[in-house]
């Protein structure tokens, strides 16, 4: 608690004492100088940003943070990692603490355009969904009226949650916490009758129970939760950079160019292959990065679907489906503008 | 009162041809307008400083300014409130929401740390050895024990209890499980009035009825059996009226309905944890103060009392806690405002107080950190003033009447 607020303390003295240039200023030239990339991560969500018993980070938005280092610093291990709660995540990357926040955070209007904040892309298309204890017997979400929810404080959930029920003319009461932890453990203690969140943290928060097949998922999806990584306005070399970082990561897929294929597509590839990984064309010299910045990243992060699978997907214990996240011509809507 | 006046400056208008003769820097009046006003720039000019540069930082990264958002829609559910409450309504309702709720939770754990706090403050000089000891077990224990950590314990406590459907029962009205603490809740009926307004005369009674004993043992020097009759009067008056009218009251109960219970009053269980633990732990500070106090009081007067043949009991409420009522109150009122601001440990927890809902939910919905920051901070500093007065008060008249 008291490092949280020191946290928020630091932030909000950044936004009142520090001179206009160093707020808005060059970022891609002061993370060169630091020689690695500070990152805004979630204090813990299994698939997306946790640390294991080493200490280190793995989960689809710390490979974004890797593979913003790999391809400004030519190494994905250049980063530091700031688990931030839902609360103290955009204050910030608005004060200047972290140079991506890359914490499962939706992408909404009123985000965008009032926090000072752009937002670079959709790494994972989400929704909100609920998950509610098997001994109720409740099959639908329909039927909840009058029921404790646990939700996590300052999310879009909490939004999401509050139209649902008044569009179906039903009553919740909240009861918020403060990180995802606590919200299971007030689940577990039957504290709320069911836990709201985006679904792909519904099944990470379902493996963390001490009885998983206790608990089930409704099927009921209640709103769009896009997550992406976002960086501060007025610096549009950086929101450049770390969007065309995701958008190489979704291309690599589409392309067919793999961690363990791209050094013989650099040399032997078909043009856009090469194009993409550096040896034709100037699209790193563009964004201000060196050629090869794409093929760094496919390199040593991997594309899109390593990335997917090795953190949510088939290789790993939440096994998530691609679903929406598949590319656009497999049935999903991931679409990376022209790598040209 | 004179004592507005420093010393230099009655000097210095008694003895006016001193400061005639000097330049008019060297006249104290003056120079201390001089220095006056240089800080009341130097303050001006820093505070200017911040609020512009931070107003400029904010709109050069395209962050919002002002106060509009007050007027537009939350959004979200809140736990608690204390007045009727919708998702759709405004941030200022939030807002209020917050402060009536931290305010609550304020009233209540101040109450029950000061009898606390009396309580084990005056055990500590029972002779009674096991209450002795209690009184010093207690102090210790709590007092040494980080106050998140004793708001963390009794929540978990409070989560060890049965799910809904499982509750405690307590004959049918009381139930008490893991989502809160559900009693019956008083509905007036029609007539109700007569019955409040037959309270209101008894606590006029009491009032003059002790007013009238106080002038009689003064004049004649009898004692009347005030304690007793004024039970009496409270009680019978009300309940008189109560029969009379017919009662014109009737319990809403609580009972279980699909997930939860309906009907009754709801005391959710962040409210009751953070309560028990704010005032556990405020109570030993302030039997710590009450202990200092009493032994401030010289014993010549406890020697003084029994001469004159007072009861023991009566010595420690007539003679010993009027006189170290000086010493406590000074430490009441840092007790007091400790015990506010330590209610924003509340988000831990998450019982809806000003700092978890307004500085915590709406202010990342919002995303306008100095606004709401500096609104959470006005309103904290206005609480804590309003309690620093009251007591400045209380304390003038608790303290020594000197010539």
């Amino acid at each position: 608690m008291k490092i949280k607020n020191l946290v928020m303390t630091v932030a909000a003295a950044g936004l009142i004492f520090s001179a206009q240039s160093s707020v808005a200023g060059d970022t891609l030239a002061s993370i060169k100088k630091k020689d690695s990339v500070t990152c805004g991560v979630s204090t813990g969500l299994a698939g997306f940003s946790q640390k294991d018993e080493k200490g280190a980070w793995s989960g689809l938005d710390v490979d974004v943070c890797r593979s913003v280092a790999a391809a400004v610093l030519g190494d994905a291990t250049k980063v530091q990692f700031k688990p931030l709660t839902a609360k103290e995540r955009f204050l910030a990357l608005q004060s200047g603490e972290v140079d991506i926040l890359s914490r499962n955070t939706t992408w909404t209007h009123t985000r965008d355009t009032s926090l000072g904040l752009n937002f670079a892309g959709v790494i994972y298309y989400d929704g909100a969904g609920f998950m509610v204890s098997k001994k109720l017997g409740v099959k639908s979400a329909t039927e909840l009226d009058g029921a404790n929810a646990c939700i996590q404080a300052g999310t879009s959930t909490e939004l999401a949650i509050a139209d649902y029920f008044r569009e179906n003319s039903m009553k919740y009461k909240a009861i918020t916490f403060d990180t995802s932890d606590q919200t299971r453990a007030g689940f577990e203690s039957g504290r709320c009758d069911f836990l709201v969140s985006d679904q792909s943290q519904l099944y990470s928060l379902r493996i963390g129970l001490k009885d998983p097949s206790s608990a089930v998922v409704l099927p009921e999806v209640i709103s769009k939760e896009p997550l992406g990584p976002v960086v501060r306005q007025n610096d549009d070399q950086w929101f450049n950079i770390v969007k065309w970082v995701v958008n190489a990561s979704i291309e690599g897929e589409f392309q067919g160019v793999t961690s363990a294929n791209a050094t013989d597509l650099k040399a032997n590839g078909k043009p856009g292959q090469k194009r993409l990984l550096g040896s034709e064309g100037d699209l790193g010299e563009k964004l201000g990065l060196s050629a090869d910045w794409a093929y760094q990243v496919i390199k040593q992060v991997g594309n899109y679907s390593e990335s997917f699978e090795r953190n949510v997907g088939q290789d790993s214990p939440l096994k998530i489906s691609r679903g929406l996240n598949a590319q656009w011509n497999k049935g999903g809507i991931l679409y990376s503008p022209a790598m040209r | 009162m004179f004592s507005s006046k420093t010393t230099e400056q009655v000097k210095l208008e008694t003895r006016p041809s001193i400061s005639g003769s000097t330049k008019f820097y060297n006249n104290p009046i003056y120079r201390g307008w001089i220095y006056q006003s240089l800080l009341m720039v130097f303050l001006i000019g820093f505070f200017y400083t911040i609020i512009s540069n931070t107003l400029d930082n904010m709109s050069a990264q395209g962050i919002k300014s002002g106060f509009s958002f007050l007027g537009t829609s939350a959004g979200f559910d809140v736990l608690m409130s204390l007045l009727p409450f919708e998702t759709t309504d405004s941030y200022l309702k939030i807002f209020t929401i917050g402060i009536l709720n931290t305010v609550l939770v304020s009233i209540v754990g101040i109450i029950l740390a000061t009898i606390l706090g009396f309580i084990f403050g005056i055990a500590y000089f029972s002779h009674n050895y096991l209450i002795r000891k209690i009184s010093i077990i207690y102090v210790e224990v709590f007092r040494n024990i980080p106050v998140i950590l004793q708001v963390i314990f009794w929540y978990t406590v409070f989560n060890l209890l049965p799910i809904a459907r499982e509750s405690i029962n307590i004959g049918d009205a009381i139930y008490l499980n893991v989502t809160g603490l559900y009693i019956p809740k008083l509905v007036d009926e029609s007539g109700s009035g007569f019955v409040y307004s037959a309270l209101i005369v008894a606590i006029i009674g009491v009032y003059l009825l002790k007013r009238w004993a106080k002038k009689r043992q003064e004049q004649t020097g009898e004692q009347f059996p005030i304690l007793r009759t004024s039970v009496a009067l409270l009680i019978g008056i009300p309940l008189l009226a109560l029969l009379f009218s017919g009662v014109p009251f009737h319990f809403d109960y609580p009972s279980l309905d699909r997930f939860n219970f309906k009907g009754g009053t709801t005391i959710i269980p962040e409210f009751i944890a953070l309560a028990f633990a704010l005032s556990i732990y405020t109570g030993a500070f302030i039997a710590e103060a009450v202990r200092a106090g009493i032994q401030s009081v010289p014993k010549g007067q406890t020697e003084a009392a029994r001469s004159v043949g007072l009861k023991e009991s009566k010595i420690m409420s007539l003679i010993i806690v009027p006189q170290s009522m000086r010493v406590i109150t000074p430490m009441l009122n840092s007790e007091y405002q400790s015990l506010v601001k330590n209610t924003t440990i509340a988000t831990a927890i998450g019982y809806p107080e000003l700092f978890t809902v307004f500085a915590g939910s709406a202010l990342n919905q919002v995303g306008q950190a100095v606004e709401i920051m500096f609104m959470t901070l006005v309103i904290y500093f206005a609480i804590n003033m309003v309690i620093s007065f009251v007591m400045n008060r209380f304390n003038k008249r608790a303290e020594i009447t000197s010539r």
